[in-house]
């Protein structure tokens, strides 16, 4: 593929990241930092020479660090066994562990202070109490981001060839020797990138730490959201965004220098076929390891939400999501439902082709600088304040030719925005790793470019494809911190009608929030449990 | 001519890989690029499929400059080493995808593939997935893939590199069979002379990146062009030599050459069949190091005592002598070639 053609896939990507990122970011850190025309930068010393705000960097960054080591130590033998283990329900865990990821950052604060929290679940037995200590916020990182580790880096461990391991145990590699010398340089562009995810994901955390952070813990991004609509201080909260910009930038440059030379193309096989029964001592310990981690970790949360949603006779609280005079809405809190599967839809089909443009036109290995480049750029969306996009789109995009506060593709819009770096980067690896001969052998039978990549490429990576579309939908329907600012009263989403619910006082709204929780947690599975049908169905053959 | 490259070059970083090539393929030839790995042979076919672009020179596909045309737009085609079998396609689905990218309806793709598949002796594997097929049937998938879309021209990069010897033989007899009753017309590389001499009208031996020597295979059998061609080709009886008249001044003794060699200083090669063993008192005397049974002779390694270099000669199975027996040697003119 020529610089031309390439040049013409990524048009796509850099207009809609230009207008619906760039753009409306760029408009509001004008807004806080322009004071009659004059842009006033002595504020960025001001603010940061705060003692209070260095905390909160701080404190921002150690979190995120220990949230990503503690995610990665608990995560990467649950890849390895969803990797190469078979085992009874293996697809139906999969996706019961990717709920989480999906679930508003609110209610899964609530869901952990019921469990670790006064009067929780591990005071009742014990006495214990972790909501007053850092421990709470990392355990629920590591409930969230569990679902990257192992899809991204699982779903390229199930793909290498396990005979690579094997040739390096007939040299006289131990079975450790061989993992740490065969299958985990392998590995390490998917562990890079998983940890890549967690980080930012952690670095930007927001409802999570205001929820069990409590007055002592505070992250940028919560600090973003009071500054912006608490004491209304738009200027600190530009200063802070261009901070948390900054910080995310930096990361991901030493990111994409690190990594990029490490993927190297791979021989890729079935998944169907690298996966075994549990063979030894040590490997049905190690399943039962990760299915207690599973248990503990991830389902029981979930389990204290359902069963805080059935507290009511009768179902009660899921009776009261059909009334509309809750008081709560415009309309039916049950609408919301129906709202955030169109949002979601239109949202994944955006970034999927938004993402796939870029990925195929990034995928090359003689790809230029310029190219390269907008690789790592593709990855801002995750480390900005969703709190800023959400808040730039209500102040830029309210202007013809681009007025389009009225229009409901601004939600989706929004959400595919945080969904495309998910589609380039589970994409990413695995077009990288397709040989190139094969791309070749297909030229040289006459197939143009864009069939080359349409009958070499899409097959092989449609796998890839699936996970990236599966992830997509789901952080669209579980965005909170834009989808929040944007949605219109007659028409929230899920999340947004949970906050609401929870923001209001009473047993009623608190049982409503759990049960329509409860609804949203159910909504993702089905899609995800859905998304593992298609995707065993379907390989193999085009 | 079909095919005709001219100052073909390719550049690696500094080192040339293909170094001003001039060749030239006529149509229904079979030509056969033979060289040791590295010496820039399989760089010769990309740039002719278009998956290499030239640094210099030009490649020309019936008379037509090919300089801006795609891989996909040349109607060649290239079975690779390692066949690059589809792997998401059933056997049907590879040898029908040049079909497709034709345009061929359904009904003609199916007709093609069965008739191929026949024609390289996997009747009714249509539907058998890649994955489950043995070396030997994916190299002829991957002919039948190549040969589908009739290229006018068919390249085949080390067709049968990775298959067992038995097979080879037998493969490289019905390649050229098979090439001869289509007519078509290859140009096929390969590090195994004996592979070359099977299957080619023409063998080119490459070095470095250039042409060493070009012609039928007999001529390159019997008259290499330099001591690199030579050695190549499996024989290792090569000493300086000083020419004059009939006979050449060797490390080995005045030994007698054909009347009309080149004079002067140059490389002489004696073919093991001209070294002939007779009884110790005569010729050079020679201590017997090494046999190696070969079928249909024995090769017998020498060191000659006055400390010439080493001597292989061809000896029938039963005149063979034993290891570290010592023997005369005499040489056979009509078996010794002085190189250029």
């Amino acid at each position: 593929m020529g610089n031309a053609a390439r040049l013409a896939l990524l048009a796509g990507p850099v207009a809609f990241f230009a207008l619906f990122f760039a753009y409306p970011v760029a408009a509001i850190v004008a807004r806080g930092l322009k004071v009659d025309g004059v842009w006033r930068f002595g504020r960025i010393t001001d603010v940061l020479a705060q003692s209070d705000i260095r905390h909160v960097l701080w404190f921002t960054t150690c979190q995120a660090l220990a949230s990503t080591a503690l995610t990665l130590l608990i995560a990467l033998p649950a890849a390895y066994v969803f990797a190469r283990l078979d085992f009874p329900g293996k697809n139906v865990l999969r996706a019961v562990v990717t709920v989480p990821f999906v679930l508003p950052t609110v209610v899964v604060g609530t869901a952990f202070l019921a469990l670790v929290g006064r009067g929780g679940l591990l005071d009742d037995l014990w006495g214990v109490r972790l909501d007053t200590t850092v421990w709470a916020i990392l355990l629920a990182h590591v409930f969230f981001n569990y679902a990257v580790v192992v899809r991204t880096v699982g779903g390229l461990w199930s793909q290498l060839d396990p005979r690579q391991e094997e040739a390096a145990r007939m040299l006289g590699a131990s079975s450790l020797a061989a993992w740490r010398k065969v299958t985990l340089p392998a590995l390490a562009p998917a562990v890079a990138a998983a940890a890549l995810m967690v980080f930012l994901f952690t670095f930007t955390s927001f409802g999570v730490v205001q929820i069990l952070g409590g007055p002592t813990f505070s992250t940028l991004e919560v600090e973003i959201y009071r500054q912006t609509s608490e004491i209304f201080d738009l200027s600190t909260a530009a200063v802070l965004t261009l901070v948390q910009f900054a910080a995310v930038g930096v990361i991901l440059v030493v990111h994409a220098w690190t990594v990029r030379r490490r993927e190297s193309a791979l021989r890729l096989v079935d998944a169907s076929v690298t996966a075994r029964r549990p063979r030894g001592p040590g490997q049905w310990a190690l399943l039962a390891g990760v299915l207690a981690t599973i248990a503990v970790l991830l389902l029981l949360p979930l389990a204290v939400l359902v069963q805080r949603s059935l507290d009511a006779p009768g179902f009660g609280y899921y009776r009261a999501l059909t009334s509309e005079d809750g008081g709560t809405f415009l309309v039916a809190p049950i609408a919301a439902i129906g709202n955030s599967l169109q949002y979601a839809v239109a949202a994944t089909a955006i970034a999927v082709l938004i993402g796939a443009l870029a990925a195929a036109a990034l995928a090359r290995r003689d790809a230029g600088r310029l190219v390269r480049g907008f690789d790592a750029l593709l990855m801002l969306p995750l480390g900005v304040s969703a709190v800023t996009v959400g808040f730039g789109f209500l102040i830029a995009l309210d202007e013809p030719p681009l007025d389009l506060r009225q229009s409901w593709i601004l939600v989706p819009l929004a959400q595919a925005l945080v969904g495309v770096p998910f589609v380039v980067r589970t994409m990413l690896p695995v077009l990288r790793a397709v040989d190139v001969r094969l791309r070749e052998a297909a030229a040289v039978l006459g197939a143009s470019p864009f069939r080359v990549w349409r009958e070499v490429d899409l097959p092989l990576v449609r796998r890839a494809l699936l996970i990236a579309a599966g992830f997509a939908f789901a952080v669209s329907l579980g965005e909170f911190g834009a989808t929040v600012f944007i949605a219109r009263p007659d028409s929230p989403t899920l999340p947004v009608a949970v906050a609401r619910l929870l923001g209001r006082p009473g047993d009623l709204n608190y049982g409503q929030a759990m049960a329509l929780s409860t609804i949203l947690m159910v909504v993702c599975a089905v899609a995800l449990l859905v998304l593992e049908r298609l995707r065993t169905d379907r390989t193999g053959e085009f | 001519m079909l095919l005709s490259l001219q100052g073909a070059t390719v550049r690696f970083g500094g080192r040339a890989v293909l170094d001003a090539v001039d060749l030239a393929v006529a149509e229904h030839e079979i030509v056969c690029v033979l060289g040791p790995s590295g010496s820039g042979k399989s760089t010769l076919l990309r740039a002719v499929a278009g998956l290499q672009p030239l640094d210099a020179g030009r490649v020309a596909l019936d008379g037509r400059d090919q300089a801006g045309v795609p891989a996909h737009r040349r109607g060649v085609g290239l079975m690779f080493q390692d066949h690059q079998l589809f792997p998401q396609r059933d056997v049907g689905g590879n040898v029908a995808f040049g079909l497709r990218m034709r345009g061929a309806d359904k009904k003609e793709q199916g007709v093609e593939v069965r008739e191929l598949l026949e024609l390289v002796g996997l009747p009714g594997a249509a539907r058998r997935a890649v994955a489950g097929l043995s070396g030997g049937e994916q190299q002829r998938v991957a002919l039948a893939r190549a040969l589908a879309p009739r290229p006018r021209l068919l390249m085949l990069d080390e067709p049968l590199g990775q298959l067992d010897r038995s097979l080879r033989e037998r493969l490289v007899v019905e390649l050229r069979e098979l090439f001869g009753r289509l007519g078509t017309t290859v140009l096929a590389v390969t590090h195994d002379q004996g592979e070359a001499f099977a299957l080619a009208d023409r063998v080119v031996v490459m070095r470095d990146g250039r042409i060493a020597q070009s012609g039928t295979p007999l001529e390159v059998w019997q008259r290499p062009v330099d001591e690199f061609v030579a050695r190549f080709l499996g024989f290792d009886n090569v000493v300086p030599a000083t020419v004059a008249g009939a006979a050449a001044v060797t490390p080995w003794g005045k030994l007698p050459v054909p009347e009309d060699a080149p004079q002067g200083t140059r490389s002489l090669l004696v073919r093991p069949a001209g070294v002939r063993l007779v009884a110790a008192a005569e010729g050079l005397r020679c201590t017997v190091t090494a046999r190696t049974f070969k079928g249909t002779h024995v090769a017998v390694h020498l060191r000659p005592e006055d400390g010439g270099p080493r001597l292989e000669a061809a000896c029938a199975l039963r005149a063979a002598p034993e290891v570290g027996q010592e023997t005369g040697v005499e040489f056979d003119s009509t078996e010794i070639v002085v190189l250029g």
